[in-house]
C-alpha cells in the first residue's frame, strides 16, 4: 500500500460513499417522519437507473406500468376508506391526487418520448416517473398501519422490498443496464486522476444534505415534518396532517434515491435486484448517524464507502463481511448510548 | 402461461394419442419465465430451429411437447414426471438452469427414460444406470483452452479477477491447474460480487503484481466491470476470458475497454469466419438459416445452438434405434439410451461428440475456438 494507491482508493471510496450518503439521508428523512425504515429505497434508486436506460434506448420504461398499477390500487383504497367514513365530499380530491396526478405524469412521459428528447430532459422524465412510486406505496402499504410499532413497520418494509424486486424483474427484465456518462471531463488532484462523474456525485450529495438541513431547521413545512415525527397526536392537535407530512417525506426521499440512481447508472451496471445491497450499505451509514442526524448519516455513509474501498484492496473476498461487521461495534456503542467519541465512528 | 402451455400440450397429446401411435415423442423443458429466462428463451428458439431443420427420422414424424419450468427445479421435476407418465415421451431434453437440469436427470434415471441435458451437469454417472448425457462444454475445458492460448502468446505472469461465487472458483482453479514452473503463473485471486459498484481496489491489487495478462472469471454484462477499471488505469497488457462473457450486452457495456479480449467459445459464435473444412462451418450456417426461418430473428447467442446439437444427437441415435424397436415402447427407450451412449464422432455446431457410459460430457478441445473482440464484433483467432 503506497501513498498513491491509498489516494486512489480514498477517492474511489468517497465517490461510492457519496451515493450511499444520498440514499442514507433519504432513509433517515423517511424514518424520522413516518418511523418506517424504508428498505426498498435502494430498489427505487435501481429502478431510476433502469428507467433512464429504457428512455435512452427509446423504449417506454417498465416504470409506467408500475406507476399505473399502484395509482389504481391507492386510489381505490383511498376512495373506499373515505366512503366508509362518510366523507363523500373528499372523494374527487382523492381521485385527483392518487389517480389523475400520477397518470398525468405518465402521460407527459409518453408524449415527450415521441420527440426524442435530449439527455437532461430524459433525466427529468426518469425522476418524474419515479417520484410517485414511494408515496403511492406509502398509501397502499404503510398508511393503514401508521400507528404500529417500528418493528412491525420494518417487517412490512422488508416484505415490500421482496415484492418490488419481483415486480422489477417483471417490468425491466433480467438484463443489466449502463447509461451514457453525464460528463466526460476529468481533473487531476495532487497527481490522482478524478473523473467528472465522481465530482458530480460528491456535489449532489453535499448539496442535498445541505438543503435538507436548511429545510428542516428554517422552514415551516420542515418543522411540521419534525413535529409529526416526535408526536403524531400532538402534531394533529396543532393542525398538522400526519398523512400529508408522510407523503411529502416520501416524495423528497424518492427524489434523493432517484438522483443517486441517475448518478450511479453510468459508473456501474444496474440490474433489477441491484438496489438491495445499495440500500443495505446506506442503512449501515444511517445507523452510524443514529437514524436521526443527517450529517451523521452522511458521514457514516462516506465511512462505509471508504472502508469498502480499502477492504476490496486488502481482501476482496471478505469485503462485504468487513462492511457489515462494522454494524456490530456501532450498534453496541449506540445501544450503550454513553458519551461517544468521533474516533469510534471513523474506525 | 404455464397453465396455457400444459393445456395445449395436454390437448395436443390427446389428439396425437388418438391418431398416430408411431410418432417419436420428445418432451422438452426450458425456462420461459423466472431468472433463467434470459437463456431459457434462446434454448426454446433453438429447439424450434432444430425442428425446422429436421422434423422426421426414417419417415417417422417427431412430435415435440414443450413445457416451462419457471427456472424452478421443483417445477422441472413435475414437468419431467408429467411428460414421462402422461405423455409417454421417448426422450427428454432440458433445461436452461443447472439445478433444474440435475433435478430432471434424477427423474429420467428413476423412470428409465433417456435424457439429453442442454446445461452442464456436474458429477460422475453410474455407468450401469446412466440415462442421460450433457451437451455443453464443461467449465474446466473452457478454461484449459484459454490457458493454452495464454501459453502460446508467451504470457508469464497472469492476474486473475472473477466473481466471488462458484463460477469464479471454477475459472480460478482451471487456471491454477495449468500453472507450470517455467510458464504461466497465476499471481492474484481477486473477487467481486455481481452487484458491486466498483472494483478499483481489486484492480490496483492485480496491477501491483505487474501482470502480462489479466484473466476475467465473470459472466455477462457485469464481466465488463474489471475491464472498464483496467482501462481507467491505462493497462496495456492482454485480457482473456471465457464464453460466459459472450453476449451483446457485454460488448455494449464494455465498449472500448473490452476491445481485444480473447475468449474460448463454441465455433458457432463465429460460424461465417470458420475455414471451409471446419466441421461446424456448413452445419452452423444451416442452423442459422433454420433459426431465422423458425423465429424470424437472427441468432446472437450460443445457447440456442446447444439445443440444436442436442437435437442432432437425438436424431442420429433415433435412426439407429428405430431398427430394433418401435417408438412409444420401453424397448425403444432403452435402445435410444444405448445408441446415445454409442455416439461416435458426430459433428454439431459446437463440438464433435463422442459419448460413452461413465461420463456426462462427450466433447474435446475441438469444441472450442478462441475468438477476439475487434471493433465490437467477435473474430476467429485460429
Amino acid at each position: 500500500m503506497t501513498a498513491d494507491i491509498a489516494a486512489i482508493l480514498a477517492i474511489d471510496g468517497i465517490a461510492t460513499g457519496a451515493v450511499y450518503a444520498l440514499v442514507a439521508i433519504g432513509t433517515v428523512l423517511i424514518f424520522t417522519v413516518t418511523r418506517v425504515i424504508f428498505i426498498p429505497f435502494g430498489d427505487i434508486a435501481a429502478f431510476t437507473a433502469l428507467t433512464l436506460a429504457a428512455l435512452d434506448a427509446r423504449q417506454l420504461p417498465g416504470t409506467v406500468g408500475l406507476v399505473v398499477v399502484l395509482a389504481c390500487m391507492a386510489c381505490a383504497m383511498e376512495v373506499v376508506s373515505l366512503a366508509r367514513a362518510g366523507e363523500f365530499r373528499a372523494v374527487p380530491k382523492a381521485v385527483l391526487g392518487y389517480l389523475v396526478l400520477p397518470l398525468i405524469v405518465v402521460g407527459i412521459v409518453w408524449l415527450t418520448m415521441r420527440f426524442n428528447p435530449p439527455m437532461p430532459v430524459r433525466i427529468v422524465l426518469a425522476l418524474l416517473l419515479i417520484m410517485p412510486i414511494s408515496p403511492l406505496l406509502d398509501r397502499i402499504v404503510f398508511r393503514p398501519i401508521a400507528d404500529a410499532s417500528v418493528l412491525l413497520l420494518l417487517t412490512v418494509s422488508v416484505a415490500l422490498h421482496f415484492a418490488l424486486v419481483g415486480l422489477g424483474l417483471l417490468f425491466f427484465g433480467p438484463e443489466g443496464v449502463r447509461t451514457e456518462p453525464l460528463t466526460s471531463m476529468a481533473i487531476e488532484i495532487a497527481g490522482v486522476h478524478v473523473s467528472g462523474q465522481t465530482v458530480l456525485i460528491l456535489a449532489a450529495a453535499l448539496v442535498f444534505s445541505g438543503l435538507l438541513f436548511l429545510f428542516f431547521d428554517f422552514t415551516l413545512v420542515g418543522k411540521a415534518l419534525r413535529a409529526t415525527a416526535l408526536n403524531r397526536t400532538g402534531a394533529r392537535l396543532m393542525g398538522i396532517r400526519p398523512a400529508r407530512a408522510g407523503t411529502i417525506a416520501y416524495l423528497l426521499g424518492s427524489l434523493m434515491a432517484g438522483v443517486s440512481g441517475i448518478l450511479i447508472a453510468p459508473v456501474n451496471t444496474i440490474f433489477y435486484d441491484s438496489g438491495f445491497l445499495l440500500g443495505l450499505k446506506a442503512f449501515v451509514g444511517a445507523i452510524v448517524g443514529g437514524m436521526a442526524s443527517y450529517p451523521g448519516a452522511a458521514l457514516g455513509a462516506f465511512g462505509v464507502g471508504i472502508i469498502e474501498s480499502f477492504a476490496s484492496f486488502q481482501s476482496s473476498t471478505l469485503k462485504d463481511v468487513i462492511v457489515f461487521s462494522l454494524l456490530i461495534p456501532v450498534l453496541l456503542w449506540r445501544s450503550l448510548a454513553s458519551q461517544h467519541s468521533e474516533e469510534e465512528v471513523e474506525e | 402461461m404455464r397453465k396455457m402451455l400444459s393445456l395445449t400440450a395436454l390437448i395436443g397429446g390427446l389428439v396425437a394419442a388418438s391418431t398416430a401411435q408411431a410418432d417419436i415423442t420428445i418432451g422438452f423443458v426450458t425456462s420461459l419465465s423466472g431468472p433463467g429466462a434470459s437463456i431459457g428463451i434462446p434454448y426454446g428458439r433453438g429447439i424450434q430451429a432444430a425442428m425446422e431443420y429436421k422434423s422426421e427420422v426414417n419417415g417417422e414424424k417427431i412430435k415435440l411437447i414443450q413445457l416451462d419450468d419457471g427456472s424452478d427445479p421443483s417445477a422441472a421435476t413435475r414437468n419431467a414426471r408429467k411428460l414421462i407418465e402422461e405423455e409417454k415421451v421417448d426422450l427428454l431434453i432440458g433445461t436452461a438452469t443447472a439445478p433444474s437440469t440435475i433435478a430432471m436427470m434424477a427423474v429420467a434415471t428413476e423412470l428409465k427414460v433417456p435424457m439429453i441435458a442442454v446445461s452442464p451437469v456436474i458429477g460422475q454417472p453410474n455407468p450401469a444406470d446412466q440415462w442421460g448425457i450433457s451437451v455443453p462444454q464443461p467449465a474446466s475445458l473452457l478454461v484449459k483452452v484459454v490457458a493454452d492460448r495464454m501459453k502460446r502468446d508467451a504470457m508469464k505472469n497472469i492476474g486473475y479477477i472473477g466473481f466471488s461465487d462458484a463460477w469464479g472458483d471454477l475459472v480460478y482453479n482451471g487456471a491454477k491447474a495449468v500453472e507450470t514452473e517455467d510458464g504461466i503463473k497465476v499471481l492474484t485471486n481477486e473477487r467481486y460480487a455481481r452487484v458491486d459498484t466498483s472494483v478499483t481496489g481489486q484492480i490496483l491489487k492485480v496491477l501491483a503484481v505487474r501482470p502480462d495478462a489479466v484473466l476475467i472469471g465473470g459472466s455477462g454484462t457485469q464481466g465488463a466491470l474489471p475491464l472498464l477499471a483496467l482501462g481507467e488505469r491505462g493497462f496495456k497488457g492482454k485480457t482473456y476470458g471465457t464464453v460466459a462473457l459472450v453476449n451483446p450486452d457485454f460488448v455494449r457495456v464494455g465498449g472500448k475497454a473490452a476491445e481485444g479480449i480473447q475468449v474460448s467459445a463454441g465455433p458457432v459464435i463465429v460460424a461465417e469466419q470458420l475455414p471451409d473444412n471446419h466441421f461446424a462451418k456448413k452445419l452452423a450456417l444451416d442452423f442459422r438459416a433454420a433459426f431465422l426461418k423458425a423465429n424470424n430473428v437472427p441468432t446472437t447467442d450460443g445457447f440456442s445452438a446447444y439445443s440444436f446439437d442436442g437435437w442432432r444427437i437425438f436424431t442420429s441415435a433415433a435412426e439407429r434405434a428405430l431398427k430394433t424397436a418401435k417408438p412409444g415402447t420401453v424397448e425403444f427407450r432403452k435402445a435410444m439410451r444405448d445408441e446415445i451412449l454409442n455416439t461416435k464422432e458426430l459433428s454439431g455446431v459446437h463440438a464433435v461428440y463422442n459419448f460413452k457410459a461413465g461420463a456426462y460430457h462427450g466433447v474435446d478441445e475441438r469444441a472450442l475456438v478462441i475468438v477476439r473482440l475487434n471493433n465490437g464484433a467477435w473474430t476467429y483467432e485460429p
